[in-house]
């Protein structure tokens, strides 16, 4: 027994990783992929060139752990969206 | 905002019945967690249809092999909050994922399933994970 929402995509729910055309990479819960964006919630942010990590290295230890939010609702525009894949099929 | 007790009541029994102790405040955690036995369970449930369709059936299956940890435990995150705070406390190096399984060892914790590990697996396969855990944290087998 347990909450469902399946009128919003087969992502929803689902914790995925948003490669996008610039430097970020954002993880997070996704709620849905509408056309003018993918809405994340409790999402984080990794910007390569920030602190000390890699992008590989903060995917890799992302899907180890998971991610601290820094934000509870975003919205990641369509035109900057690369790839969506979920957090659990990446190599730990 | 937590949901209606008469909601979540089925969502607990489903871990209780497996012989989960559910801890429901933070001080049942700081008494769960202060001695810690050999290894140790710490199930964090969870409302979400992961929870209801993998996580939770997943612990059922996984305890109900001979080979299983000596303690289990669960708080429910979003429903008894000073529980599951008091409860993340205890993995501080761990982002908050609900729902997740934390398994310490000597009190020291050796593997934790988080959430997006859960999404969209099949139950039998978090209890392969599971039992693999156990296979190699839980030294004495608990019948």
């Amino acid at each position: 027994m347990g909450t469902f929402h399946q009128n919003k995509g087969e992502l929803h729910g689902i914790t995925v990783v948003v490669k996008t055309s610039g430097n970020e990479i954002f993880v997070g819960r996704c709620d849905e992929v509408r056309p003018d964006g993918v809405v994340l919630l409790d999402a984080d942010v990794h910007r390569e060139g920030e602190g000390d990590r890699s992008p590989e290295d903060y995917l890799r230890q992302a899907a180890q752990f998971g991610v601290w939010k820094k934000f509870d609702r975003l919205v990641v525009p369509t035109d900057r969206v690369v790839s969506v894949e979920r957090l659990g099929e990446v190599e730990a | 905002m937590p949901y209606s007790e008469m909601l979540v009541a089925p969502m607990r029994a489903e871990l209780t019945s497996a012989g989960v102790q559910e801890l429901r405040t933070a001080e049942e955690v700081d008494a769960f967690m202060a001695k810690p036995s050999s290894s140790d369970l710490l199930i964090v449930n969870s409302v979400c249809g992961c929870a209801a369709g993998a996580a939770r059936p997943a612990v059922q299956l996984a305890l109900g092999q001979d080979l299983k940890p000596e303690r289990t435990a669960t708080v429910f995150a979003g429903q008894d909050l000073d529980a599951t705070a008091q409860a993340r406390s205890h993995m501080q190096q761990i982002p908050p994922s609900s729902p997740s399984m934390a398994l310490f060892r000597d009190g020291e914790l050796v593997f934790f399933i988080p959430r997006h590990r859960i999404e969209g697996r099949a139950a039998a396969e978090i209890a392969g994970d599971l039992q693999a855990a156990f296979q190699e944290h839980c030294t004495a087998a608990t019948v």
